[in-house]
């Protein structure tokens, strides 16, 4: 089967500074990825060029087999989905106005709203615990509820491809599991996949099957879960000792 | 359903522009009953009654309707391609090329025609000015395209303001009625309906898009809208509503700013309805503040992009006031 997101000879650059060397990677449908790194190691870079809002001049993305630079915008945007760092709340607007727009790669009607839409963003939004909020305005919520609230938006979306910056900013600890398990058995029943910035290496070990770890000088290392984040590889990626024990089924690292 | 629950408010903007016509048509030196309007519209004598509705009342409710429709359009539109709420139609200089052009055209004594043509010419010399500055480097931000639009304001403003300190008394006096705004010798034809047309009907093709764009580009671009499109047409259409504005009234202030925000704090966030209802809301204020400069001070008149503050300063805090406390 063709993988949802497949990464050739991927070169990233910014100026002149090479981010990531010759990126290999393919992302299959049911994969959770996570995507680790330093600061500035080029991980929302990443995420930027699979979804087209930066240009890349070597190697090559493919979604379904589909080149991202040929592809069209509603095209692309109907396949992967992202949730952004940045906030989603400038000009006025209420959660529910704003988790409706997840719809807009697939609305047929220039006017009307589809009744199918409209329970689609319902149904997100008690997903994410938000019903009753419907008519608040965004910028009244507190920080986790605005992550709930462009959470929702994603899932309304329904891509193939989950596409996460952060996700953990402004949540906590009961959200970002009680979320991504959600996101998590979502993205299973769709057999859809995932690919998480984070830098909460906990948080990728839990919920991702497989990890690219980015490494100095744009090299980096990718694999199953357990192959990659050891002592040793974690280490040399964030440049400062890290350790890892075992207790009751997972495995916490932690810097030293 | 998007359209149901604004019925209420629809049925309210319907009801104050009707009044709004009705009020300027009824207002003026010469005195006009209800019923007299009515028979005059309905069986057209050739009395005083006739000329004064069908040559100037009538015309000039139109001409402010459309000015006022435009400035609200071009306001929203504005805001949401430049993302601030402090955006107006003006914000990017449209008007100062406009008013030197006019003032200029005033300078020179030349009549209504050619300071109409110098107004627009003005305006469309300030749109392609920024556009130039903006995009000279490939790509164009919001933040360049506000900057060298706020700059070029600058500009035009000192131009102006030595175009009126070197011009004789009489000249000032029509200059300062253009830059605050006037509707006594507007007139509006066949294209200004025909534009207000094409302005809903493409406004309602991209509302969608808008209401994504609303929420930053990087949203949109990823909720698969062409961003560099879409903000071209955007630039391209509030400039040319804004500049057929500014030709038929003059600078009017006010409107483009707050009629959007009134809307949006009276639910219309939506731009499926934001932008029909901003023509009819921003019309009617204009139609009502034009009627009231005129009777005002009577015999005098007022310059309307006064009473469009005088108003509008008021309404709009009763506005803000009334939803934060909600």
């Amino acid at each position: 089967m063709m993988p949802c997101l497949e990464i050739k000879s991927l070169t990233l650059r910014i100026e002149d500074k090479i981010l990531i060397r010759d990126l290999n990677l393919a992302v299959n449908s049911n994969e959770r990825w996570g995507l680790l790194g330093r600061n500035g190691a080029g991980k929302t870079s990443l995420l930027h060029t699979i979804i087209g809002i930066k240009k890349y001049n070597s190697g090559s993305i493919q979604i379904d087999g589909k080149e991202v630079s040929s592809l069209a915008r509603s095209y692309a945007a109907a396949r992967v989905g992202i949730l952004f760092q940045e906030g989603i709340d400038i000009l006025p607007g209420t959660v529910f106005e704003t988790v409706m727009l997840g719809r807009h790669p697939h609305v047929q009607s220039i006017l009307k709203d589809d009744p199918r839409d409209i329970e689609i963003a319902r149904g997100a939004l008690r997903d994410l615990n938000l019903d009753g909020l419907e008519e608040r305005q965004i910028d009244t919520l507190s920080g986790g509820e605005r992550q709930r609230v462009a959470l929702a938006m994603l899932i309304t979306q329904m891509p193939q491809l989950y596409l996460l910056d952060e996700p953990s900013n402004h949540l906590d600890v009961a959200n970002q599991v009680q979320l991504l398990g959600h996101l998590q058995r979502r993205i299973s029943q769709l057999s859809a996949s995932l690919l998480m910035a984070t830098h909460d290496i906990n948080l990728a070990a839990r919920f991702c099957d497989n990890i690219v770890l980015l490494m100095k000088n744009g090299e980096y290392l990718s694999g199953p879960n357990q192959d990659i984040l050891t002592e040793k590889n974690l280490s040399r990626a964030y440049d400062c000792p890290v350790r890892s024990i075992s207790a009751e089924g997972f495995t916490l690292h932690y810097p030293y | 359903m998007i359209l149901s629950k604004h019925l209420l408010l629809l049925g309210f903007l319907v009801i104050i522009t009707g009044a709004s016509v009705l009020l300027s048509l009824l207002s003026g030196s010469v005195e006009l009953s209800f019923l007299q309007l009515v028979g005059e519209l309905f069986r057209p004598q050739d009395r005083l009654e006739y000329q004064v509705l069908w040559e100037i009342r009538i015309p000039r409710t139109l001409a402010a309707f459309t000015t006022g429709g435009l400035l609200a359009l071009s306001g929203v539109i504005m805001q949401v391609l430049l993302r601030n709420p402090l955006a107006d139609p003006y914000i990017l200089g449209i008007s100062g090329g406009s008013a030197v052009g006019a003032l200029s055209a005033i300078l020179l004594g030349l009549n209504s025609f050619w300071l109409n043509n110098a107004a627009f010419a003005g305006a469309l010399f300030s749109i392609f000015l920024v556009f130039g500055i903006a995009n000279k480097f490939g790509r164009w931000s919001v933040t360049r395209l506000l900057l060298t639009g706020v700059v070029v304001s600058a500009g035009w403003g000192a131009v102006i303001n030595i175009l009126l300190t070197t011009s004789s008394t009489n000249n000032v006096q029509s200059m300062l009625f253009w830059l605050m705004g006037d509707l006594s010798q507007s007139t509006v034809g066949l294209k200004h309906g025909l534009l207000l047309l094409v302005a809903v009907l493409g406004g309602l093709y991209v509302a969608r898009s808008l209401n994504v764009l609303a929420r930053g580009e990087l949203v949109a671009t990823s909720l698969g809208v062409n961003i560099d499109a879409l903000r071209l047409l955007l630039y391209f259409a509030a400039s040319i509503f804004t500049a057929t504005a500014v030709t038929i009234a003059g600078s009017v202030g006010f409107v483009g700013l707050v009629i959007p925000h009134a809307l949006r704090m009276l639910g219309a966030r939506d731009h499926r309805i934001l932008l029909p209802y901003s023509i009819l809301l921003g019309g009617s204020f204009l139609v009502i503040a034009d009627s009231l400069a005129r009777t005002l001070i009577a015999p005098q008149q007022l310059p309307v992009g006064v009473v469009t503050a005088i108003i509008g300063v008021p309404s709009f805090i009763i506005i803000l006031r009334s939803t934060i406390t909600k």
